[in-house]
């Protein structure tokens, strides 16, 4: 049995009176990939921060490894996570390189080792390093920045990764190839490695493309929670509105899709 | 010109330029601590800058003579200037440094917390590099400001090219005026030149 890398109680997040999170529960365990998927609003990114530390919840438990959050430190904790922020949030002073090697910097590697760990990233991402390691993010389309955005989450090769609509900003072909490189990446590191994805998207499609697990989001209440193939046929109101999406031919998506 | 004025316009103005660089370094090594402080604590923040503000808007030759009777900071000379022309150049430099530091972009900020940086190291790493563009703009305004008005300084004996100007005022002799005037003018044009030469090449992106 594969243990949960993440697990998720009750959780509660409020805003003064307001429940951004209501009783939400999940897991995520090894080898996974659980895609949060709900409308714009209805708490994806407030998750995201809850399971970071970056927000504290009302009321429930967030286990990472085993450990409730309050029991790891904060600082320890984020750099066990790879998070990629919605519109990437790169250090706009510092180079590509740099950006991608932060958290190992941090936790202080060699020099020597972050510098090959930054290539190798930078290979995977599709940016070949000669051209693009020592540009700054200013310098970059929004489909790069993303990938650097990618590139710095798994730079530590964090046993969980946070990733918040890593796609969404991108254009159609751009995104689709970021998502069949994004497929490749999972099943390559997968199994056996300990690591698990909590990927957020309002795209149904991109969900059932890279989800083992889907968790529809609704007002901050959990509306469904399906593996790919059961999603489809779901039958609360939401799911179906997100299903009803993919009947009608989408402009957006890539050819061969 | 003759050479005693050539050579006295030469020692004044490197006298001036003394005067301008201590005080500048000092109100620096006070206010951009102060505002590294104050951006941790906005209760305060407001009431500090109030202070400040206030500060600046005594004129310059009154803040001479308020000084000039206290015990220890006051008395005839070049230190009373000092400390006049450092408080007057601390508002700009205090107020540039809460800008550009407040200024971050709080989704890059946000995005140092996510990635695991300690507090001290956002500060260094990322807050402070990404306002030195907005310091140095501090650092700048200070500097040309307390270039005319170190030239006030003259008036309680701390020396500098306003003795120039004082003397050419009390001789009813423009040219006295000038040979002070306009080495202080320059001063002040290439001091801004300088530094915004430096703020560009120092600027990120
Ligand atoms: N700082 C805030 N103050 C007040 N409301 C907020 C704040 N941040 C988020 N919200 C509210 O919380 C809800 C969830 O936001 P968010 O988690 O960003 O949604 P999503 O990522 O799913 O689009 C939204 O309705 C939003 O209006
Ligand atoms: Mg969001």
């Amino acid at each position: 049995m594969q243990c949960a890398v993440l697990e998720i109680r009750d959780l509660t997040y409020r805003i003064g009176e307001r429940s951004i999170l209501r009783e939400v529960s999940l897991e995520a365990r090894e080898g996974e990939t659980v895609v949060l998927l709900g409308r714009s609003g209805c708490g994806k990114t407030t998750l995201l921060k809850c399971v970071n530390g970056l927000l504290p919840p009302a009321s429930g438990e967030i286990r990472f490894q085993g450990r409730t959050l309050s029991e790891w430190d904060p600082i320890s904790l984020r750099r066990r996570i790879g998070y990629v922020i919605q519109d990437a949030g790169l250090f706009p002073h510092w180079t590509v390189a740099a950006n991608i090697g932060l958290v190992p910097k941090l936790e202080k590697w060699e020099p020597g080792a972050i510098a090959a760990r930054v290539d190798l990233l930078l290979d995977t991402v599709g940016l070949p390093p000669a051209q693009f390691a020592r540009r700054h993010p200013h310098e970059l389309s929004g489909g790069q920045k993303q990938r650097v955005g990618i590139a710095r989450a798994l730079a530590a090769e964090p046993p969980l990764l946070l990733l918040d609509e890593p796609f969404a900003a991108l254009d159609p072909i751009t995104r689709y190839e970021l998502q069949r490189q994004f497929v490749s990446l999972l099943r390559a590191t997968a199994s056996g490695s300990g690591k698990a994805a909590l990927f957020v998207t309002h795209d149904v499609r991109e969900a059932l493309l890279l989800a083992t697990r889907i968790v529809l989001l609704k007002d901050g209440m959990i509306d469904v929670m399906a593996s790919p193939g059961e999603f489809l046929s779901a039958r609360t109101e939401e799911a179906r509105a997100f299903l009803s999406g993919l009947d009608t031919p989408q402009h957006e998506s890539a050819p061969g899709f | 010109m003759n050479p005693r004025l050539a050579s006295e316009i030469v020692s004044l103005t490197l006298e001036h330029l003394w005067l301008v660089l201590i005080a500048i370094g000092v109100a620096a090594l006070i206010a951009i601590p102060a505002a590294v402080a104050l951006t941790r604590r906005a209760a305060i923040r407001r009431w500090m800058l109030g202070l400040a503000n206030i500060l600046q808007t005594v004129p310059s030759l009154a803040l001479f003579g308020f000084l000039l009777p206290l015990p220890f900071i006051g008395g005839i000379g070049r230190h009373t200037a000092i400390i006049a022309l450092c408080l007057y150049a601390l508002l700009p430099i205090l107020r540039n440094t809460l800008v550009g530091v407040l200024g971050v972009d709080p989704a890059v900020r946000e995005s140092a917390v996510a990635m695991g940086m300690t507090g001290n190291q956002i500060l260094w790493q990322v807050e402070l590099p990404l306002a030195v563009p907005a310091i140095l703009a501090g650092l700048r305004i200070a500097t040309v400001t307390t270039i005319g008005t170190a030239t006030v300084a003259a008036a309680i004996g701390a020396g500098g090219l306003g003795v120039f100007i004082f003397r050419g005022i009390a001789t009813v002799d423009t040219a006295t005026i000038l040979a002070g005037a306009v080495p202080a003018a320059i001063m002040a044009l290439a001091a801004d030149e300088g530094l915004e030469w430096i703020e560009k090449r120092l600027s990120p992106a």
